[in-house]
């Protein structure tokens, strides 16, 4: 990861200009996560749109169960609450409680996935069936290769927070205040997701 | 994600190759991305060029007797696709916007100079392989807008490596794009308020919020479409229950927006370049600023206007012709204000202004046949002829690439320390604008007569017009003899241009021609009026 190392030997010369930039690599982020959002917008014009104005035929099969998309939208939820407890552990300088919390999210992470997982395979109809089956699952997997995304860096910054050699400290919060923002994000489109596809 | 570099320290001489050389780097310095960007561009358009040669040599006759249909069908795509993506919107915004934004908000580098070299590097292989495309099982045929369900029918490997391209150049645009906000709102020299900003900081500010709300929005709906493609789903595949209005609204919320990210930044770039050969300030500073957030607004609720054809809605078209109507209203006021800023002026006639004058004339044209386009009565009749492609002729290269040609002979000096010849620069502005002109303007007369654009056979009635037109594109493929023969002479024994040949405010020529790798020798000035012109340099500081 040339990215932290990089931040970390700016850091060791000079800790203001770590400082100081700081909160435009965060603007960028969010500049960045609006784009995303946009993406999944797009989708959900889409879908919306086809439910208003295109009719599936009579013998369509579209019935989703409720239970396991409430249970990944707990499971989201929680862990949003569980990384933030990573940041303000690492803000307190306490790194091994921090990881504890991080891997506990990544965990949740990983179930949300296994779930979702789960829920293909028990459905009643494939990607191509008709053309609710394929916006739900372009939906659900572009979203799904978020979720995985995140774990995975997650998983990393675990990793860089060790109470040994872990570049992520107290001092260098921005790989982890990253992460969260974009962990945050992906569990906001979750929930608009479970609104518009569950529950409408 | 973001990169973590400090801008003050990317530029560590030692790692980086020197001389030539460094432009086929993966430098990290703003000046040799903004001229990456350019030369890359630059040899695309010969490209894209070529192509369009051989569309006006097809339709030199009415029949198709110069290449085979499907042929000409793959050679228009690819012209529109190579000219959108990979000359305009890349150069306007990614090689003059790298090349002066640090210099206008007084930073030495972007605000991610990693992240911009990866934006730039995405071009070259999505280009090459849009290009080598052809050569594989024909390029893609369904023209640049793709179009469902053609763009399903047509052959699939084609259409795919145009999907696979125009995605990692929308993500190179998207990059650029957080970069130059990130830049213009963050890496301001302390003391610079965002109202003393040269105007192109602005047009890129705009043009950038476009391209971050909207460019993904175009990579999602690719993406379905490769589904369609490829995994047989049906969204836009109306056999399989699909509609593919859906895909042209998804197509338009981009492309309408798209036309401003091309044209946007020729505004920003058309706003520094009069003031200083016209030695007056810019007129209407705040008016321009509001105009150009006007147009970003409503560039985003206008997309309709090019689907009144497609079975919208009364409603729908209402809506959407006023909306479009309303978008004159900011432009009319760009365009007083130019003339406004040349009024009166000491206007020095050379080629960077003349082509800012054609750039004037042309797009005027452009927008008032533009606003008659928004009128879904008048649009019926001429959707999908000649008279669309006169349109958008008119504004994205009469306009944009005016500007372009314009831009490149007022940096020139800054970029090389040396100046272009002014006679091959006022022989390539004659050659170029009546080439234009004579190639375009006759096809608003077909269009309006009926011919249907992309379709390689036309009624022989309109075969005279078309030769006109035809001997238009030959003269302008000629024009870019003079401007070669000119940028290599001039790039190797041009007349030295000292740090500041004109005598300009902005801060870009603050320092030495070319520019430091740091860009100033010590701290960044401080330019509080950029266009102060009539009053003593000295009181400038
Ligand atoms: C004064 C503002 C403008 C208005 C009112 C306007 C209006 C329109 C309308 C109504 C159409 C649809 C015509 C049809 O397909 O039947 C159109 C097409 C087009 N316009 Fe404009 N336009 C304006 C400015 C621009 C600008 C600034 C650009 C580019 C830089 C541009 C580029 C295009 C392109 C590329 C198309 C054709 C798209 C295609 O079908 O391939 N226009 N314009
Ligand atoms: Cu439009």
């Amino acid at each position: 990861m040339t990215t932290l190392n990089s931040s970390k030997e700016i850091q060791k010369n000079n800790p203001e200009v770590n400082e100081k930039h700081e909160d435009f690599r965060i603007f960028g982020l969010i500049t960045f996560l609006i784009a995303d959002g946009m993406t999944f917008a797009g989708f959900f014009a889409a879908y919306l749109t086809y439910k208003a104005v295109n009719p599936l035929p009579d013998n369509a099969i579209y019935q989703l169960e409720l239970p396991i998309p409430t249970l990944n939208t707990i499971l989201l939820l929680v862990s949003s609450a569980t990384f933030h407890k990573a940041g303000k552990a690492l803000l307190k300088d306490k790194n091994s409680d921090s990881q504890k919390w991080l891997i506990f999210t990544a965990f949740l992470g990983i179930i949300f996935l296994i779930c979702q997982l789960f829920e293909y395979f028990h459905l009643p109809f494939g990607l191509t069936d008709n053309l609710f089956a394929s916006t739900f699952y372009a939906l659900t997997g572009f979203h799904g290769l978020h979720v995985t995304l995140g774990t995975l860096m997650i998983l990393i910054i675990a990793w860089q927070s060790r109470v040994n050699g872990g570049i992520v400290t107290s001092q260098n919060m921005f790989p982890l205040e990253a992460v969260e923002l974009y962990w945050h994000f992906v569990d906001g489109i979750w929930v608009i997701l479970f609104i518009i596809l569950y529950l409408l | 994600m973001t990169i973590s570099i400090d801008p003050q320290k990317t530029n560590n001489e030692s790692l980086q190759p020197k001389g030539w050389l460094r432009y086929f780097s993966f430098s990290l310095d703003h000046k040799v991305i903004g001229i990456q960007y350019l030369v890359c561009g630059f040899l695309f358009y010969l490209i894209g060029g070529t192509l369009a040669s051989a569309i006006r040599i097809e339709l030199a006759s009415p029949m198709s007797d110069f290449m085979p249909r499907d042929i000409y069908n793959q050679v228009l795509t690819l012209h529109g696709t190579i000219m959108i993506f990979l000359w305009i919107v890349p150069v306007v915004n990614g090689a003059f916007g790298n090349y002066l934004i640090p210099f206008y908000v007084g930073a030495r580098d972007m605000a991610f100079p990693r992240l911009n070299a990866v934006a730039f590097w995405l071009i070259p292989p999505s280009g090459l392989m849009l290009v080598a495309s052809y050569f594989v099982e024909g390029a893609a045929q369904a023209g640049w807008t793709a179009y469902p369900p053609l763009s399903i029918t047509t052959p699939q490997s084609g259409q795919i490596i145009w999907i696979i391209s125009v995605l990692l150049l929308g993500g190179s645009s998207i990059f650029g794009g957080i970069n130059f906000i990130a830049t213009i709102i963050k890496l301001r020299r302390p003391g610079l308020k965002l109202m003393q900003l040269p105007m192109y900081c602005w047009a890129m500010l705009g043009t950038s919020l476009l391209v971050v709300l909207s460019t993904p929005v175009l990579a999602g709906t690719l993406i379905l479409l490769s589904f369609d493609i490829v995994a047989n789903t049906g969204f836009f595949n109306p056999v399989l229950g699909g509609n593919v209005v859906v895909y042209q609204h998804l197509f338009w919320f981009y492309s309408h927006p798209a036309v401003y990210i091309m044209v946007l930044p020729a505004f920003g770039l058309v706003s520094e370049i009069l003031p200083v050969h016209a030695r007056k300030p810019l007129f209407g500073y705040t008016t321009m600023v509001f105009s150009i957030m006007g147009i970003v607004v409503l560039g985003l609720v206008v997309w309709a206007h090019h689907m009144f054809t497609s079975g919208t809605p009364p409603w729908m078209r209402l809506f959407f012709t006023i909306a479009t109507a309303f978008i004159a209203v900011p432009t009319g006021i760009k365009f007083f204000n130019w003339v406004a800023t040349l009024w009166g002026g000491k206007i020095s006639i050379n080629s960077a202004i003349l082509f800012s004058c054609g750039f004037i004339i042309n797009f005027v044209f452009g927008g008032i046949t533009g606003v008659a386009l928004a009128q879904v009565p008048f649009d019926i009749h001429v959707h999908d002829t000649y008279f669309v492609v006169a349109h958008f002729h008119y504004i994205v290269y009469g306009g944009t690439v005016f500007i372009i040609f314009s831009s490149i002979y007022h940096w020139f000096p800054k970029a090389t320390g040396k100046m272009l010849d002014e006679k091959l620069g006022i022989l390539h502005f004659i050659i170029t604008f009546i080439g234009f002109n004579l190639c375009f303007a006759p096809q608003h007369w077909l269009g309006l007569n009926g011919m249907p654009r992309r379709v390689a056979e036309y009624d022989p009635q309109f075969q005279f017009v078309n030769q006109i037109s035809s001997l238009g594109a030959l003269l302008m493929a000629i024009s870019t003899i003079p401007f070669l023969i000119n940028i290599f002479l001039s790039a190797r024994s041009g007349k030295d241009s000292g740090d500041n040949p004109w005598n300009a405010l902005t801060p870009e020529w603050l320092t030495s021609s070319p520019p430091p790798v740091e860009n100033w020798e010590g701290e960044a000035p401080l330019v509080e009026e950029p266009y102060g012109y009539g009053k003593e340099l000295s009181e400038q500081k």
